[in-house]
This record gives structure tokens, C-alpha cells and sequence, in this order.
């Protein structure tokens, strides 16, 4: 058993009774960094969808933007235990992206600039529930919190709304992503605390 | 080598106006070289843990072991270090740990040490080793602060200096009052003046913030040292 | 804070799996072919609020070790490492 340190509380850890099991309330927005933050021009962006026939549905930046957006008020929990209440964000939705897509499979792998991967049943990113994101807070999406665009999966624990999202490819089986190889749950529902394997 | 011992801090002092230093009796600890670690862990009483690593100041077979904190105002067991430990209180260390990063007296290349903030923790150690020692190999430390009140061990670190053991001061935001040059940064030229020249092939160990360390570094190969000769640990911030 | 530091940080952390020191150990780079020693590569994760620690080539970023502790079980995975070259600890002088 660990020997208990007087006084120490670690930083300050608000609970609210609103919140998923084990997680605490901040008010600012903790950045957290797994390697350098990729420096990435608007004018060299693009995010594609790739399906199981090979077929690349592809945005630049104008194009994408053009696309009709949302206004999304939304909870975010991180597994590290932190939980932003009421965050404000603009994006398109997955379900815009995905009106021209045809696919069988039902698990999608999101790649992002820099390398990063996460994996996720299709399911979760329909119906309204994940969106492309461009614009927190009405500002541009700063490049530390995955500008210039990231997805946005709130009803996940927020290591799956991937920063600096470049593309999507469908998948048949459900395959780990990079921080779910390393010890993080498939699926992570705040919910249900899944925050490990 | 790699379990948690219990420790129990014996004496603090305050050494900056944002750091101190703190003093810590361990339950089998083993001794350690000059430049190694340590890894220190804090248990809030309703379980949360947070594990950090700091360098360790002190050397030698001791059972005793000195850190020196620097608070940073974010964070979550800088501020507890220099701020709320009182002696007597307990906490958890495992170490020593790193041997890439260390001095021995069996080293008898001249040797530069180059400080960043409280990146002269282990560097310290290096100093009292080498005095500890009477090693006669030449040592010289360029220490970066921003002002006089930041800088660590500063009473100690006059007293160590000798025929082999030379400390020159880079003062960043305001210097003392007669102090010959106006407050500036470690550039190339500051380390060329101030250093051991590249031809002497010195042993160099350069510790502070990663943006300091990283340009010390990169200044250095600039001036000829062999990048294999240089040995860097960066803290972060 | 989001800057990286380097592998002498991880000292403890590695220790515990290889039961050695290991920021002496000498890694190859997969992606560059780099070599050097932990002690110089770049780490990243190492503050209260991370995922895990990832350590990446100092000349190339490719991911060579990634670390991240759970409650039950401590997870390393090496990527991005060829060649890794652990000296036997000689005993303390």
C-alpha cells in the first residue's frame, strides 16, 4: 500500500453529479501531447473516405467548407479524467460526408496528419452524432487542438475524436487504432468507463 | 533497483523565490552517482497518484538524497513540493535511476557544465563530486538565471570555486548592479566566450528547459564539439 | 505543458520492465535508421495529463517505444525500433 503524502491533493478535482463515473470537471482545455503538432496549410488539406472497392471520396479545403455546418453544444470526457461541460464547436456532419459513400463494412479506421489512428464502429459516427470539426469556441480550431479540422466523436472518450483528421477507411473488422493497441478500450464509452482494455 | 521506498523529508530551505530545496532521509537507499534521478510519487488521500521525475542534487553512499524544485504555477506536485512539504512528511521515491547522464571522477576529460533554471540540479552534483573527489580536472559551469534571486545553490556554488572549478553567470532579465553586460541570452557567442573551447575536447553536460537545451546543444556542434561528447537532459517547459 | 523532453525521463519507467538501466541502451531507428541511445530521443506524454509516453526518433519523429500504465497491466510496444543494443549493467564502481 502506498504511503499517503499530507496535504497532498493532486490538482484541484471537482466532481459533478452530472458527470460519467471517474471523471472531474475543468474549465480550461488541456492539451495533450503524443509528438510534435503538424503544421498543416488549409491550401494542402484534404480529407478523404476510402471503402472496401477502393473508391476515394475526397474534400480539399473549399470543398469541404462549403459543405453545409453545424453548430454543436456538446460535453467532452477525456480518459485521463477530465470533462468540459458545454463546449461549442462548428463542423459537418459525418452523415454529410458519408451521403455518397457506399460501403458494407462496418468499422471505420480515422488516419490523421502526423500518424495518429483511432478506430471506430460506423454507427457511432452517423445519425448525428460525430461530426468533421473546424471552429471551436467561433474561432478557428487552433493546430494544438488538431487544426486546422478533427473529429468530433462526444458520446466517446475524446482520445477517438481524433485531432488533425486527414481520412477515414472503411473497415471490415474492428482493428486497434494507436493508442487501443497500447492498453486503451476498442470502443472507450465514458458511460460505461471503458477507459482500458 | 526499481522498487518504491519510503522517505521522509528531514529539511527544506528555501533556495529562489520560486524553488527550494528539499531534503529527504530513504529507508535503503543506496547512494547514487553525480547526474542521476530519481522518480518521486505523492498519494492524495483518496488514492490519486502522481509519479514525477526529478534530478538529484546530492551524491554519494548517503541515505539521504536532495532535490531542488522549481514551482511551476500549473502544475500539480511542483507547487506541493515547494510550497506544503514540511519535514516529517512522507513520500515515495525509486531510484537511483540513469546512468547516461552521470559523472564519475574516473573521467578525467576537462569538463563544461551548462544550466538552464533549475536544470543545475544535476549538475550540482557533478560540482560536488568533483570537489568530493579531488579530482583535478578542470570545471567550469555557465549558469543561466533570469535574475540574481533565481539563482540556486548560489552561496555553495562560490564556495566550490577554485583553481579547477570555474563559475561564469548569464543573468536574462536583470543582472546585478555592477554586472558587466546587460541582461542577454545564451547565444553562440556568450557560450564561445564562456566555455571550455571545443579544442580542449571537453566532456559537456547541459540540463534545463528543452528550448534552452536544444539551442546550447545545437550552438555547441556549431563550435566543434563532438555531438557524442555533449549530453543533454531536457525537463520540459 | 506540451514540449517533449527525452529518455532520461522514462529511466524509471523502463527499469521496471527491462530491470536495467536502459537510458543507455542503443536504439535503431526503423524509419532513418538513426542510432543512438534513449537518454537522447525525444519523449513525449511524460506530464499528469497523458495518455502514455511515447518515445520518438530524435533525427526522423517516427514512433519508436510507446509506454502507457493501466490499472492492471503496463503496456510497451516497440514500432518503430530495429535494433535495440542493451550493455550488461557493470557493477557500480
Amino acid at each position: 500500500m502506498a504511503v499517503f503524502s499530507r496535504g497532498f491533493g493532486g490538482r484541484a478535482r471537482e466532481s459533478a453529479p452530472d458527470l460519467p463515473p471517474g471523471q472531474f470537471l475543468t474549465e480550461d482545455f488541456p492539451v495533450l501531447s503524443a509528438g510534435p503538432t503538424p503544421e498543416i496549410y488549409t491550401a494542402e488539406w484534404s480529407f478523404s473516405i476510402r471503402t472496401e472497392t477502393g473508391a476515394q471520396h475526397t474534400w480539399d479545403w473549399e470543398q469541404f467548407r462549403a459543405l453545409p455546418s453545424e453548430l454543436v453544444s456538446t460535453d467532452i470526457h477525456c480518459v485521463t479524467r477530465w470533462s468540459k461541460l458545454g463546449t461549442s464547436w462548428r463542423g459537418v456532419s459525418l452523415d454529410t460526408l458519408f451521403e455518397e459513400v457506399e460501403s458494407s463494412y462496418d468499422y471505420v479506421m480515422a488516419h490523421s496528419y502526423g500518424g495518429y489512428t483511432t478506430n471506430l464502429p460506423l454507427e457511432d459516427l452517423l445519425d448525428g452524432k460525430a461530426w468533421i470539426a473546424y471552429e471551436f469556441d467561433g474561432e478557428d480550431l487552433d493546430p494544438e487542438h488538431g487544426g486546422p479540422a478533427r473529429l468530433l466523436v462526444p458520446h466517446l472518450y475524446f482520445w477517438k475524436s481524433a485531432k488533425w483528421v486527414r481520412g477515414l477507411v472503411m473497415m471490415k473488422d474492428d482493428e486497434p487504432g494507436f493508442w487501443e493497441q497500447n492498453g486503451y478500450h476498442t470502443y472507450g464509452d465514458p458511460w460505461q468507463e471503458q477507459r482500458y482494455w | 533497483m526499481t522498487d518504491w521506498k519510503v522517505g521522509t523529508v528531514t529539511d527544506t530551505r528555501t533556495e529562489t523565490p520560486t524553488g527550494r530545496s528539499i531534503t529527504i532521509s530513504v529507508d535503503g537507499w543506496p547512494g547514487n552517482l553525480a547526474g542521476q534521478h530519481l522518480d518521486l510519487r505523492l498519494t492524495a488521500p483518496d488514492g490519486y497518484q502522481a509519479v514525477r521525475s526529478y534530478s538529484i542534487a546530492s551524491v554519494g553512499d548517503g541515505s539521504t538524497v536532495e532535490l531542488a524544485v522549481d514551482r511551476f504555477p500549473t502544475g500539480e506536485v511542483s507547487p506541493y513540493l515547494v510550497d506544503d512539504v514540511l519535514p516529517g512528511d512522507q513520500l515515495e521515491v525509486k531510484g537511483p535511476l540513469g546512468r547516461w547522464f552521470v559523472w564519475t571522477p574516473e573521467d578525467t576529460r576537462p569538463i563544461q557544465l551548462v544550466a538552464g533554471g533549475s536544470g543545475i540540479v544535476p549538475l550540482i552534483a557533478m560540482a560536488r563530486a568533483h570537489a568530493m573527489s579531488g579530482s583535478t580536472t578542470a570545471f567550469r559551469l555557465l549558469y543561466s538565471v533570469r535574475t540574481p534571486e533565481d539563482r540556486f545553490f548560489a552561496d555553495e556554488l562560490a564556495s566550490l570555486e577554485s583553481e579547477t572549478f570555474h563559475v561564469d553567470y548569464v543573468y536574462t532579465r536583470s543582472t546585478p548592479a555592477d554586472w558587466p553586460t546587460p541582461p542577454r541570452r545564451v547565444t553562440r557567442d556568450v557560450i564561445e566566450a564562456l566555455t571550455i573551447s571545443a579544442a580542449d575536447a571537453p566532456g559537456v553536460f547541459v540540463c534545463g528547459p528543452t528550448g534552452f537545451v536544444e539551442a546550447v546543444a545545437r550552438a555547441l556542434v556549431e563550435l566543434g564539439h563532438d555531438p557524442q561528447s555533449v549530453k543533454t537532459e531536457r525537463f520540459g517547459g | 505543458m506540451t514540449s517533449h523532453v527525452d529518455g532520461n525521463a522514462l529511466a524509471g519507467s523502463l527499469s521496471e520492465i527491462f530491470r536495467t538501466d536502459m537510458t543507455t541502451a542503443v536504439c535503431c531507428c526503423g524509419g532513418c535508421g538513426d542510432t543512438t541511445t534513449i537518454a537522447t530521443e525525444m519523449v513525449y506524454g511524460t506530464d499528469a495529463l497523458a495518455h502514455g509516453s511515447i518515445v520518438r526518433c530524435r533525427s526522423c519523429d517516427d514512433v519508436l517505444i510507446t509506454l502507457v500504465d493501466t490499472p492492471e497491466r503496463t503496456v510497451v510496444r516497440f514500432p518503430g525500433i530495429t535494433t535495440l543494443t542493451v550493455d550488461r549493467e557493470t557493477p557500480p564502481a
